[in-house]
């Protein structure tokens, strides 16, 4: 049902997520953002189970400023990425497992950028590209075939408007608008939207 | 509830005796004067009492529970319009043909429900609770969104638990705007209605930093028992929701005037209502502006239904006329 891509190029992490907040068959809003920004250079793309996505990102979100300000210094993308898994994994065998899947992005000024995915069993994995949801069955191996480590941003966002044309020709949802945006070391910059049609009020 | 609380009628030794300890009870501790002292919180959280226990035990139901109802919310020009159908069903059965799905939390804010109608109803009283110990204790208001964020925040304990919730918030914050967050251009054109498309309307949902929408004007909020807390333009509720939306998709835009939105609400309600057999019998609407909610006189659907019927054979007769005057010219 929902969608999220990450491309890590040379020196940036572009990140995707479709903007779909849907009620059983019902498409409640066509602009919800799935993205949450955890410092200046980390962003989490969270989908999942209804109310566990915001209640679990939030949670993740006020802890890492909550380092921030008692520690003086920001968590690095890959401590953040490893202190949800422990959250998640933490979780998973109580009372109250949150179902989310989740990726995360960053920029580490020595480490340079890193894309991480995580999934609701909590497993991690440090990828290069990566995608959750049916519309990753369609995409990851377009991604297979094109990806090079060394992407400039123009040729990112070539990949990933391929992923989106081939999530609208094949996808059996009507996924028509992603929110896109991009790590480097200046921070987190917003792209323009990647827009399949209008989705605006009917007019006669 | 609050009386209760207040003569700590709960010490009492017969109190287990007389009243048969529900599972909500049991997961609630009373809020008696001292907790305020021992928890240690100013504000007074009332997170720190909602956490259900293992224990809480699933009642068996006589009877099966059911879902219907249609209720809408859209924000225009003028203001929000909130719409429900006034039906409360049990399984086949209309348990209660005029039931209030719409209820005024305070002179701002009016909640519609859908779900199951004794879990509404509770957590509609102790949403207003709430709002109203926050309102003393702070000497202002909450506002819309974190009024949402409290309630989705309240019932997170209960998910998974067979409580059934599905509120939408429609109200109108008067607060002064925060000076701390800057407006961004896209906002405000939104506030003042310039054409907005789906495209350039920001979500006020602000996961991105703090910056963007300021407080003020009106909020459009749903927030379930699963968890979802969703702000929005339009938003309808129930198993008539479906019907509603393809009335109101169809025929909604920001400049409606007032007149046009509450009949664009009603027949949306009427609509839905036909098609889907678990709403029905009335329509409550109500219009929220800066001075507050006003409620408009209930209406018996089944009028509209009739004059709906009226307007049909009046329109076949009409073509059946010019379809035999043509062919009386053309015969002559």
């Amino acid at each position: 049902m929902e969608y999220l891509l990450g491309i890590q190029g040379k020196d940036f992490v572009l990140v995707a997520a479709d903007n779909v907040a849907a009620s059983s068959i019902i498409q409640m809003k066509h602009d919800y953002d799935k993205m949450f920004k955890l410092s200046e250079k980390i962003l989490m793309l969270c989908v999942g189970e209804a109310g566990d996505t915001v209640q679990f990102a939030e949670y993740i979100q006020k802890n890492v400023q909550l380092y921030k300000m008692r520690n003086g210094y920001e968590l690095s993308p890959a401590a953040a990425a490893n202190f949800t898994r422990k959250n998640l994994a933490d979780y998973l065998r109580s009372r109250t497992p949150y179902h989310v899947n989740l990726l995360l992005a960053g920029y580490d000024d020595t480490d340079g950028p890193g894309l991480f995915y995580m999934d609701y069993l909590s497993s991690l994995a440090k990828a290069p590209f990566a995608a959750h949801g049916y519309g990753a069955f369609l995409t990851l191996s377009i991604l297979d075939r094109y990806y090079k480590p060394d992407l400039t941003k123009d040729e990112a966002v070539g990949l990933l408007k391929k992923c989106v044309e081939e999530l609208n020709r094949r996808f059996i949802l009507n996924l028509h608008s992603f929110t896109v945006r991009l790590i480097d070391k200046e921070g987190i910059h917003d792209l323009e939207k990647i827009t399949i049609g209008t989705k605006g009020p009917i007019t006669a | 509830m609050a009386l209760e609380d207040i003569c700590s009628i709960k010490d009492i030794s017969v109190y287990h005796k007389w009243f048969s300890s529900s599972s909500w009870e049991d997961t609630v501790s009373p809020l008696q004067m001292t907790d305020y002292r021992k928890c240690g919180l100013t504000g007074g959280g009332p997170l720190h009492f909602f956490i259900p226990t293992t224990h809480s035990v699933t009642v068996c139901r006589p009877f099966t529970l059911s879902h219907g109802t249609t209720t809408l919310g859209f924000i225009f020009q003028g203001g929000v319009i909130a719409a429900a159908d006034t039906r409360a069903s049990a399984g086949g059965l209309v348990a209660c043909p005029h039931v209030h799905k719409i209820t005024p939390i305070h002179s701002h804010l009016v909640v519609t429900s859908s779900g199951s109608g004794a879990d509404c109803m509770l957590w509609e009283r102790i949403l207003t609770r709430e709002i109203r110990l926050y309102q003393l204790r702070n000497k202002r208001r909450l506002s819309i969104r974190a009024t949402a964020k409290l309630l989705s925040f309240m019932l997170h304990p209960f998910k998974g638990t067979d409580v059934c919730v599905a509120l939408t918030l429609c109200g109108w914050d008067k607060e002064a705007g925060n000076t701390d967050c800057a407006t961004t251009p896209q906002d405000s054109s939104f506030l003042t209605g310039h054409s907005a498309s789906a495209a350039v309307c920001s979500q006020h949902d602000t996961t991105i930093g703090c910056s963007a929408s300021p407080n003020n004007g009106p909020h459009l909020i749903y927030v379930c028992s699963d968890g979802a807390r969703l702000e929005g333009d339009v938003i309808s509720v129930g198993s008539g929701s479906p019907y509603a939306y393809g009335i109101l998709d169809g025929g909604l835009n920001w400049n409606l005037s007032r007149e046009e939105a509450i009949s664009l609400a009603r027949e949306a309600v009427f609509r839905a209502t036909h098609r889907d057999a678990y709403s029905g019998n009335n329509v409550d609407l109500f219009h929220i502006t800066a001075q507050g909610w006003k409620q408009r006189e209930r209406e018996d659907l089944r009028d509209e239904y009739y004059r709906d019927m009226e307007r049909r054979a009046k329109a076949v007769e009409r073509k059946i006329d010019t379809q035999l005057t043509v062919c009386g010219q053309k015969l002559g």
